[in-house]
């Protein structure tokens, strides 16, 4: 079995540590980009993708006053990347508070991506109004059932997008429930040990802060099918902030917003946009770059921010 | 002046409006006694007062202090808001005793209860 530790890990990262700043505390790592990243020449096998998040189109604060403008330039650095990402990953929160017109916004910002295809999962804000049926009118085509979540290979890794906020109401924080649980274990149970596993979806899938709500309450369940692979790496958003953590061969990977961060957990009264001078907040926004070198064990993701 | 004056009390909807408006107002002044308001605050992602406790026939009023947008939305679907933004507000009068849980459908550990007597 293609098994990774620590130290294993951490030497992926010196590999991949192109500028990159790493910070452990009480075994939670971060990443800061501290320099750009050199271009890295292509090479058979490897490839890389963006992930966007927590667009938030609707939204008018002190940390942003335009969340349109700052998605354009997060479009106009994903343009940049090279080499091109395969696709883009947007792990949702695409609306402030499903505001009417903003998923056309984010649709029309979206089409100047240039990338071979967009893959969404919903964040709480674009279905607690109406249940997804806007979001799934618009993204559930392709997905199981129509419900959102669905899988997908490239280049032998295997991809997987799950939908934990259309069981948001209620006891309060995210879940998959059990069909959605089911269904990953039959799509996982064909794949080889060795393949790497890419998992992504809006709110973490592991305990950030449970007293804001930053946790899936059944995660452990769907994770427990994806102990057996020797690389897997969760992508969330929901957050608006990079944490990381690495708990056996699972790296967990959380993405800024490209519209406003939050505090770090524990450190305000409660959760929600900062209010600091948008200066400021477009050192705490950006993007996610997710790359995979054949022969590595673990993918190499690299956080840059706007400011 | 006096000329679309007298045009407007021929006009027999002008009547109508104004006859409504005085039965309104008539009403609003019988009511004054009896109806009362109450209100609850949403702010750092928290109802306040967390439980009111108000007479059968009051009006609560929320209002959204937090950037972040917030619903109020009942545990039994007895009522709810759309998606309150900064400074937005949403009114319900309570004509029945009882108690009305309610909590946040963005946030939903954020809760409160309203205890109509």
């Amino acid at each position: 079995m293609d098994r990774i530790d620590r130290r294993g890990f951490m030497e992926c990262m010196a590999w991949a540590g192109t500028g990159l700043l790493w910070v452990s505390t009480s075994g939670v790592l971060s990443s800061r980009v501290i320099a750009p990243a050199a271009a890295a020449e292509a090479k058979p096998g490897r490839f890389s993708f963006a992930q966007i998040s927590d667009t938030h189109i609707g939204f008018k604060g002190q940390a942003n006053g335009d969340p349109t403008a700052t998605l354009q330039q997060v479009v106009d650095r994903v343009n940049a990347l090279r080499p091109a990402p395969a696709f883009v990953l947007h792990t949702g929160d695409q609306t402030h508070g499903q505001k009417a017109g903003a998923f056309d916004t984010v649709a029309e910002i979206l089409k100047g991506l240039k990338t071979e295809r967009i893959f969404y999962v919903p964040g709480e804000h674009d279905v607690f109004l109406d249940g997804g049926k806007e979001y799934l009118g618009r993204y559930g085509k392709g997905t199981v059932g129509g419900r959102g979540w669905q899988s997908f290979d490239y280049q032998g890794s295997h991809f997987v997008g799950l939908v934990n906020v259309l069981k948001y109401k209620g006891e309060g924080i995210g879940a998959l429930g059990e069909d959605q649980i089911e269904w990953l274990e039959n799509d996982l149970a064909p794949l080889s040990p060795s393949t790497p596993v890419v998992v992504f979806s809006h709110v973490p899938l592991w305990a950030v802060y449970p007293q804001w709500g930053w946790t899936t309450e059944d995660a452990g369940r769907a994770l427990a099918h994806l102990k057996r692979f020797g690389s897997v790496t969760v992508l969330n958003g929901h957050i608006h902030q990079v944490l990381q953590k690495v708990e056996g061969n699972i790296s967990f990977h959380t993405a800024m917003s490209t519209a406003f961060p939050q505090p770090a957990p524990g450190s305000a009264p409660a959760p929600g946009p900062m209010k600091i001078p948008e200066a400021d907040a477009r050192r705490m926004i950006g993007l996610t770059e997710v790359t995979y070198v054949p022969g590595q064990h673990s993918l190499a993701v690299v956080d840059s921010t706007l400011g | 002046m006096g000329e679309r004056e007298e045009l407007a009390m021929k006009d027999p909807k002008w009547r109508t409006m104004i006859v409504a408006g005085v039965v309104v107002a008539a009403l609003a002044t019988t009511h004054v006694g009896a109806a009362s308001s109450a209100a609850v605050g949403i702010k750092e992602f928290k109802f306040t007062p967390s439980v009111l406790t108000v007479a059968v026939g009051t009006t609560v009023t929320w209002i959204n202090h937090d950037e972040e947008p917030h619903t109020i939305t009942s545990a039994n679907a007895a009522f709810g808001s759309t998606g309150l933004s900064l400074d937005d507000t949403f009114a319900q009068t309570f004509i029945r005793p009882g108690r009305y849980e309610y909590f946040c459908a963005l946030h939903p550990h954020m809760k409160a209860i309203v205890v109509v007597r």
